[in-house]
């Protein structure tokens, strides 16, 4: 063989990579999503993997003329893992969106990636408050914790709760929620009797679940994180606070619908405050539970899934406005502004701060058919997130 | 001036452990030729890098002062932390940043070394488990310092030298590590080998016997242990510049179980063993994941099985003829 | 006051009955066995599925917990770990790791990936008010049934024949062999007997700690810190290191909250500075 066609071989096989991908950014959207599948928030990681898979199925894979590939990647719930794997997707499957950010350190290591690389990142399940904050391109469509948790301030205050003990794992979003529910209840008129912080990763809730019993306030407001729900809700039963005449009130995400036909009988009647319940009334989340169910056994939908769920929904959107361009800033602008009515209810993104308003519903644990759900039975409509002291 | 025949043999016999060989050369050829060769995977390799230098940290400990560690990402850690800090509010340049990170890194290490001097293995490995523990619970609870549980971002690294601006691909990123490494590296090979090394690894072998011969056992467990730390808290520092992030993790136990894997797979005691289970762990476990999202453990926990019972030796024996080359591998 | 101190104890109780049977593997038998959480994941996974999908009794389920683990690592000692007795630790924990890591992933595959929890029969639930003392009945289940598992295992292995026959393997299975005892044997019914009280472990605390495909990776440190703090010389030391790591974290979280969770961790390294072996040394028990 010549040296030169050698050398020229060489230089094609180089290419190839290159060349091939070019010829795919084309006709194809790649979307990277990026969760913890594996380790402690596994569950959020699955919820969302199998809304985004029914959400393709239902939708099929084509938008704008244009074929959508998605990439799960398991970043086991570790940040810098996290922002290699979004790196490498940038750089090398060359995605034009980036979704998923099971946690807050996961979404907020990814910001700065967005913002250089100018893509889209939806934050799908991350809930702390200043996410939003660290990029223009970063869209969420899940919640922050004070938007779900200043609604059930304003139910406590008005149903004669006068003092409150809030106990909240120790971390971002339960900060936030904290000091959202203080914030927002004092000022109605509530006194904040004790606040309660619980490390993460530790499951004997004992010795503080004891404190709020002989701190005995009018109720105890809880939040951990999804999937944590369960366990906590064991012990504040085996307490029996609500015999000591504590009523117990949380965000949705303690009566997360992922745990809550395990929980038993005990959190009957349980007040929360949240976005999504599986029993929410409506022709489209009845169809969208169903399908969630069939394609899923032994699994309900819970607000994990609706944000994945969303999420998509939102790209396929931006993609039909901007015809198929993939151009970062002009699918972010497509989002700025978009309403629909999702399985949650009405929601639309906000131009000004990308964050999703949307419904807040009051709802009760309540038996049908036999398993527990989330009732809805009341709502406060069009709650844009609220600045973090509640108010 | 000529030394005593017996003598003049072991400094031959030393000589030669010490010297450089063929493979060697051949590794950090294969190492630099990958900057040119693949630059598309150049952030893969660049946590590779890290790794690498995380776990050759942890031979020194290991493989050479002989001690268990389950806490070895305490160094990391707090290096990371400090690399962190030293760009957001005193300059952002990288190697003054490494610098905070390996002080930083050196001084916990100091301090925790005194706790690890007494009691068997088991006591040695809960010890430092506890430390790094307790340091991820601070890190959790000085949020006002660290970001907490939310992680350190701000950021801004400058450019290496000066000159050369980390960039999105990670071409500069694993440059830079790879060059730290290999000097580091150079510097740990010349440590190992000098009187100071020889007598750690000889107190690792026989504790009893290098006491008679007058070894201050406990100053040098605490040196060498010392430097370990140091080591470790670059390999944070590199991590931190790298990802210009910071979280918790960096504190985990999972963190410090890695490493563990990583060198024991890689075999201890002979400098590669630790940069080439990085490799292996870092490739197969971003192979894995990438097919099974889902289920990668299982099968990284079945070549863990397999790699055992077949014979960890053996299987060290296969990978080379290679490890054998290799100064000082058994 | 009291409440906290009984919170504590069974708290002490719940780490106890999950490490006992690792006292019994690494403490008796010198084997770093990591993937003991395994066996306590199989156990609650007995109870859980046994009382969830076929509604068999909580206490029924308890011997069959302890039988299915027992039975699974009777196998798996006989088939893996007996090659590995005289391996090197690392070698130990590079191949329980990897059982880990099979485990979970498994266990993810099979079950799901959801926490499972159980719910007690009413005899075993609510809680009991005695004057100024306020106590759950399970709490107070768990401790009896930890003071009469420690008063067995510690009978059956400082006063029985089998006890003294595998003390006498442990530290020295040539002459042991020599003196015509089938270590083989011994050491193949004591890891059973170690993974059976694991998995009898994850079956009590399933009520509380509820059980989830990380459960071995996730309490794995627990394990560690009641084993290494109690000492390796019996069932004693573990005993009592997890009540007083017990009472500790508790009491640390009601009256110094800032410092809960450094708590377990604080104890454990002064614990193990004042007496590097642990509180009961091998020898002095």
């Amino acid at each position: 063989m010549h040296r030169r066609t050698m050398l020229k071989g060489l230089g094609a096989v180089a290419s190839l990579p290159l060349l091939g991908s070019a010829a795919h950014a084309e006709d194809t959207v790649k979307i990277g999503l990026i969760l913890p599948m594996t380790g402690q928030s596994a569950s959020t990681g699955k919820q969302i993997d199998a809304a985004v898979k029914l959400f393709m199925a239902q939708n099929g894979d084509s938008v704008a003329g244009k074929k959508v590939q998605v990439i799960l990647k398991d970043d086991t719930g570790v940040a810098d893992v996290t922002k290699r794997l979004a790196q490498e997707l940038i750089v090398n499957d060359k995605v034009a969106v980036l979704a998923g950010f099971g946690l807050t350190p996961l979404a907020l290591a990814v910001a700065p990636l967005a913002t250089q690389a100018k893509v889209p990142e939806i934050v799908m399940a991350a809930a702390t408050t200043i996410i939003t904050q660290k990029s223009p391109y970063i869209v969420r469509t899940s919640c922050t914790l004070p938007q779900t948790t200043v609604p059930l301030a304003d139910w406590a205050a008005k149903n004669g709760i006068k003092t409150v003990v809030t106990l909240v794992s120790d971390y971002g979003p339960g900060i936030d929620a904290a000091k959202a529910f203080k914030g927002r209840f004092t000022k109605a008129g509530g006194k904040i009797t004790g606040e309660l912080t619980a490390p993460l990763r530790n499951p004997e809730f004992a010795p503080f679940l004891q404190k709020v019993r002989d701190l005995k306030p009018d109720a105890l407001f809880l939040f951990v994180p999804s999937g944590q729900g369960a366990a906590l809700m064991k012990q504040v039963a085996e307490r029996e606070l609500t015999k000591a005449g504590i009523k117990v009130i949380a965000t949705g995400d303690v009566t997360d619908d992922d745990q809550l036909p395990d929980m038993g009988d005990s959190v009957l009647g349980m007040v929360t405050t949240h976005f999504y319940s599986a029993a929410h009334p409506s022709p489209e989340n009845k169809a969208f539970v169903a399908a969630f169910e069939k394609a899923n056994p032994k699994m309900r939908p819970n607000f994990m899934a609706v944000g994945g769920y969303d999420g998509m929904h939102l790209i396929y959107e931006a993609l039909k406005k901007t015809g198929g361009k993939t151009d970062g800033t002009a699918l972010v602008d497509a989002m700025k502004g978009a309403s629909w009515t999702s399985v949650r209810g009405p929601v639309k993104i906000d131009p000004a701060t990308r964050e999703i308003i949307q419904t807040v519903y009051v709802r009760k644990v309540e038996k049908v058919d036999g398993q527990l759900y989330n009732i809805e039975f009341d709502k406060i409509p069009d709650v844009v997130p609220p600045s973090p002291d509640g108010n | 001036m000529s030394l005593p025949e017996p003598a003049a043999d072991a400094a031959r016999l030393l000589g030669r452990r010490a010297r450089i060989r063929p493979a060697e050369w051949l590794f950090w050829a294969l190492a630099f030729a990958a900057l040119f060769l693949l630059p598309e995977r150049h952030l893969i390799l660049n946590s590779i890098a890290v790794q690498a230098l995380f776990a050759l940290s942890y031979d020194l400990v290991l493989g050479f002062a002989g001690i268990v560690s389950l806490g070895h990402a305490a160094f990391f850690g707090v290096g990371a932390y400090a690399a962190g800090l030293m760009t957001k509010f005193v300059t952002g340049d990288p190697l003054l940043g490494l610098a905070a990170a390996g002080l930083a890194g050196g001084v916990v290490g100091f301090a925790s070394s005194f706790l690890l001097l007494r009691g068997s293995d088991l006591t040695r490995l809960m010890v430092s488990l506890g430390v790094a523990l307790i340091l991820a619970e601070i890190a959790n609870k000085a949020a006002w310092l660290t970001g907490g549980t939310d992680g350190f971002s701000g950021m801004a690294v400058g450019p290496v030298l000066g000159r050369y601006a980390f960039d999105i691909f990670g071409h500069v990123a694993f440059a830079y590590s790879l060059c730290v490494l290999f000097v580091l590296f150079v510097l740990a090979r010349i440590v190992v080998h000098s009187p100071f090394g020889l007598s750690v690894t000889a107190l690792h072998h026989n504790p009893l016997r290098a006491r008679a011969v007058g070894v201050p056992v406990n100053r040098r467990l605490v040196a060498m242990y010392t430097f370990a730390a140091i080591y470790a808290g670059i390999a944070g520092g590199l991590l931190a510049q790298t990802t210009q992030f910071v979280s918790l993790d960096v504190l985990d136990f999972n963190r410090s179980a890695d490493v563990l894997l990583m060198l024991v797979i890689g075999g201890t005691g002979y400098l590669y063993g630790g940069m080439i289970g990085a490799a292996l762990f870092v490739l197969a476990q971003d192979q894995l994941a990438s097919l099974t999202p889902q289920y990668w453990h299982f099968w990284i926990g079945l070549a863990l099985v397999v790699l055992t019972l077949v014979g960890r030796e053996r299987f060290a024996k296969r990978l080379g003829a290679f490890a054998r080359l290799l100064p000082g591998a058994r | 006051m009291l409440t906290i101190l009984f919170d504590g104890v069974a708290y002490g109780m719940v780490l106890f009955v999950l490490a006992c049977g690792l006292s019994v593997t690494l403490g008796l038998m010198n084997f770093v066995n990591l993937a003991h959480g395994v066996f306590a994941m199989v156990g609650g996974y007995v109870t859980v599925l046994l009382m969830n999908d076929y509604g068999v009794p909580f206490l029924a389920t308890l011997p069959l917990a302890f039988i299915v683990a027992a039975a699974l690592g009777a196998v798996l000692e006989r088939t893996l770990y007996v090659h590995l007795y005289d391996r090197s630790p690392l070698d130990q924990v590079l191949f329980t790791i990897g059982l880990v890591f099979m485990a979970v992933a498994a266990a993810d595959y099979v079950i799901g990936s959801q926490q499972q929890l159980i719910y007690l029969p009413p005899m075993l639930s609510g809680r009991l008010h005695l004057g100024a003392l306020d106590i759950g009945v399970y709490r107070l289940f768990l401790i009896v049934v930890c003071a009469v598992l420690v008063a067995i295992l510690h009978y059956i292995v400082t006063r029985t024949r089998f006890g003294s026959r595998l003390r006498a393997a442990v530290d020295d299975p040539r002459v042991a062999r020599g003196l015509g005892i089938n270590v083989n044997a011994i050491f193949a019914l004591t890891f059973a007997m170690g993974s059976g009280l694991a998995g009898l472990g994850g079956a009590l605390g399933a009520d509380i700690l509820g059980i989830d495909p990380t459960f071995p990776l996730k309490y794995m440190i627990y394990f560690l810190i009641v084993v290494t703090v109690g000492g390796t010389s019996g069932m004693m030391g573990p005993f009592v290191a997890a009540i007083l790591l017990g009472v500790a974290d508790v009491a640390g979280k009601y009256y110094v909250p800032e410092l809960g969770a450094f708590m377990i961790y604080g104890v454990m390294i002064a614990v193990l500075i004042l007496r590097p072996q642990g509180l009961f040394a091998r020898g002095n028990a």
